[in-house]
Parts: structure tokens; sequence; C-alpha cells
């Protein structure tokens, strides 16, 4: 793990670079952090983030995310954070995941919390579309529907429309949401840390099977996903749009997913924030594996359903992101 | 009684008898749904959605593969409240056969407590599954609360009453 202080020097840097170029402002973040620190991630976390009740405490999801937010940018307050990596006049996604149920969908009041921090940045409400696959995943997941641009937009691609062009990339064969093509100028990728029957892991990466429309469903899904995922993240459009991953390890599953198995369900209270989805998943891989072993469950390399998609996506061919966690700079915070 | 009347009276019984056989051996549509109020406590929020094989990745993407294998025909679902706080979800998945929905319960962890339910059932502090016969039922609360086992095995009783 790197130290706090070459760390923000090399997010300072970064976020300095997204403000000042780019076609969006944020446009170019990417391809300086690729020059400073492409892979860094943090992991945020708070053990007492659950109320008594058994929900996560509003103000303190808030002050996480500001935490993680001032730790990955290296700015000294959360909307100076958020000013220097959102372009405000544009439409920002979010792209959720409520697949598996309300207790074990991207937290409400995580959403919630970055549409705040976003509309004190100087983004307009109408301008951040909170969105999934359906609108009837979205509602399952705790969201209210709404397409009146002067609110915080929320619907599914089902209502957007695909694009008709079929995009290909290696085994990937898909129709993109218009929602990610025509609607959004960037978008912040809010997964959920849960074991995958199919995939093994799904988080940060595997998310984007939510933006897409599949042509060939069976190709996507045979191998343990591999190499669909990554083939799916080496879609342009994915690769240059989705800019920024918050993922939602508030609430997790380490085993059972990716629908809601309460009897597998943990809280690590945690957030992992970085632009780079492979080492995001990494990181997300050796979580469920610590907490596998801890109760006494196999690996998943012995259940025959490890995520070699992983791998897969940091090859030569692909290079969607890093997954040797001893190159990216993993801050914990 | 002349010759063609008598036919057609034998036509007749043999289509009555048809009827009743084949009435006899249709399966009667299950609605394993308990109505608002049909069990003590809890209210049906929501309509029963029904997803066959082919779809349903459509409910329960990233699960629906190990229902197919284990040859699932239909699986129904609706949402319910008790006491208008406690939410929860009942999925009764229409196996081929017994062995289907044994298999599927089979996969169940070890920290399950076995729960006097169908043919077999077990029981966790938020979910309770089982099976009878064909059916394979699974009911998740969305949280967990002092009362949430009880309340969650008076509603699986429900259930399997109309099973």
């Amino acid at each position: 793990m790197k130290n706090r202080r070459e760390f923000l020097k090399n997010a300072a840097t970064g976020a300095l670079m997204l403000g000042s170029q780019g076609k969006f402002g944020l446009a170019s973040v990417l391809g300086q952090h690729a020059k400073a620190d492409p892979s860094r991630l943090v992991v945020a976390s708070d053990p007492a983030l659950h109320a008594k009740d058994g929900r996560p405490d509003e103000q303190r999801v808030l002050d996480l995310l500001d935490r993680a937010m001032t730790a990955y940018t290296g700015r000294d307050h959360a909307v100076e954070a958020w000013k220097r990596i959102i372009p405000r006049d544009k439409v920002i996604g979010l792209k959720v995941n409520t697949v598996g149920l309300k207790p074990i969908a991207t937290h409400l009041v995580l959403v919630l919390a970055i549409a705040e921090r976003l509309q004190q940045a100087g983004v307009r409400a109408g301008n951040i579309l909170v969105w999934e696959r359906t609108a009837e995943e979205l509602e399952a997941g705790g969201f209210t529907i709404n397409t009146n641009p002067a609110r915080i937009r929320c619907y599914g691609s089902d209502v957007a429309g695909f694009e008709d062009q079929v995009e290909t990339w290696g085994v990937a064969r898909v129709q993109l949401s218009k929602i990610l093509t025509r609607e959004c100028a960037l978008v912040l990728n809010l997964p959920v840390l849960k074991d995958h029957a199919d995939a093994g892991v799904t988080f940060a990466m595997k998310n984007m099977y939510g933006v897409i429309k599949m042509v060939d469903l069976k190709s996507l899904h045979t191998n343990i996903c591999n190499p669909g995922i990554a083939d799916v993240n080496c879609i342009p459009a994915i690769r240059d749009k989705v800019r920024l991953t918050i993922g939602d390890a508030i609430s997790a599953l380490y085993d059972g997913g990716p629908l809601f198995h309460p009897e597998h369900m943990w809280h690590p209270n945690a957030l992992m924030v970085g632009a780079d989805r492979v080492a995001l998943d990494q990181a997300a891989w050796n979580m469920i594996e610590r907490k596998r072993a801890e109760v006494g469950l196999p690996t998943l390399e012995a259940k025959g359903r490890a995520p070699r998609y992983i791998a897969t996506a940091a090859d030569a061919r692909h290079q969607v992101g890093c997954n040797d966690l001893q190159r990216c700079g993993l801050m914990e915070v | 009684m002349n010759y063609s009347r008598r036919w057609m009276l034998a036509a007749v019984a043999v289509a009555i008898v048809a009827l009743a056989a084949g009435s006899g051996c249709k399966k009667s549509k299950v609605n394993p749904f308990p109505a608002s109020g049909a069990v003590a406590g809890w209210e049906k929020t929501g309509d029963t959605r029904v997803f066959a094989a082919k779809d349903l990745w459509q409910y329960i993407d990233g699960d629906a593969e190990q229902y197919i294998s284990a040859g699932v025909i239909s699986t129904s679902t609706s949402d319910y409240k008790y006491q208008g706080q406690l939410e929860a979800v009942v999925d009764v998945h229409t196996m081929g056969s017994p062995d289907g929905a044994r298999k599927i319960l089979e996969t169940g962890t070890s920290d399950a407590k076995a729960a006097s339910l169908g043919d077999a059932g077990v029981a966790y502090e938020q979910s309770v599954i089982f099976r009878k016969g064909p059916y394979l039922v699974r009911i998740v609360a969305y949280e967990s609360t002092p009362g949430t086992p009880q309340a969650l095995m008076a509603l699986a009783h429900g259930v399997e009453a109309k099973l």
C-alpha cells in the first residue's frame, strides 16, 4: 500500500489535469491519471456505518463518501473534489445495480449522497440520471421512477431503448443502452460487492452487463463469464464514458449471489473508489475470499468459479486495467 | 329407440366420460400465494409475476442457471409485508419433478435449521426454504427483527397449505 503523501501527490496531479483539460473537464483525467497513478483506488470504511435499526446512517454514509472522494482526488473538501472531476453542464449517469432485491442493491442512501454532492458541485438535478436495465428492477431496488427533467431522473434502459447497431468486441455482440450513448456525458459506476453464481464475483466490470442488451446471451455467460465480461468492458463507449466507480461495499454477499441471500450477507461498511475497474474487481475478489475463509467456505477457485475474467481484462489484448494490487495505489482510509 | 339415436346417446356418454377423465388428470392450477389477511399480519403487496424457464434470467439474473439445470418450469413471485413494516418476497419455483426441488434445497448451508414444512425445509434468521412435491418455495425477509423468524414461518405454512 502506498503512503498517504505519495498517494495524494499523484491524486492531486491527476485531479488538476482533470479540471483543466478535455471535452467535459473530466475527460482527460483518466488519461492524465494513466501518467500519474492510473490504477489507484481508495477503500474507505466506517465500522459504525450501520445505525441501531440495522440501516446505514445517512450522515455517516455522506461522511464516508466525502472521505473516499477527498482521499481519491487529494482535495481537502468534498465539494471541491467533485468539482474537479465532474462537468457541470452535462448529464451524469449513476449506473446502479439492483439485481438481487433491495437489501443487496446499490444503497439509495449512497445514491442520494452522491446526488447531493453533485448538485453542490454545480450539476443541475435534472442532469443527474439514475439508471439500471429496467424500471421494474429499479423499483425492486427501492428507487422511484421519475422522468421529469426538473428533478433527479431515474429510469431504465427499457424506457430509453437500445441502439440498433450491434457492437462487437471479442465474444461480445451487444446493443448499447441509449442512456449510455445519447444521454450521459459520463457515467459513475455504482456496483455492489457480491459473490456471483455465473461469474464468481460481480462488482465494477460485471455491472457493465447492465448497460447492454445481449444479442447472444450465452456467449457472455459461458466459462464463468470469461472472456465475456472483459470483452464487454472493451467496447469503446463503455471504456470511454464509464469514468469512475464508487463501489458499494456497505453490505455484500460472500456466497449465493447475485440474489439476496441474507444468510450470506455481511457488512464491510466500505466504499471502494477508483477509475480502474480491473483493480477494483481484484480488490473485491480478495475481500470476498477473505470473508469466505473467515466463515469456513472453500475458495472460489475450489468451487470452480474463480473470476478469471479479471486477469483477462488486464492482459495485453484487453488492457482494461491492472490486476496486480501491489502495483496499484491502494489506500485504505 | 332407433339405431341413430342409440349412437347419439353413446357418443354423448363417451364425451362425458372423456371430459370427466380429462379434468381428473389435468393438474389443477395452483395459486400458492395467500391473500392479504389469510395469514395473520401478512399483506400481499404486489401482483403475482410469473416467469417461464427461458425468461427466468429476467427475474433472477445470475442465479437462473441452477434452477434451469434442476428442471424449473416456471417461477412465480409476489411481495408481502408483515404488519405494515417488514417486507418479504415469496418465490415459488415449479420444478419438473420433486428431484429438481430436492436438488436446489440441498445446496443450503450447514448453519440452516431444519424446519417442519412440506417434504423438507430449512430456516435461517431471515429466510425459509422448503419443498413440497415439485414445488420449491423460498421466502426472504428484507430485514432481521426479533419477530422475523416466527412471522416467516407463519407465512410459509400459509403457502404450504395452498400447494
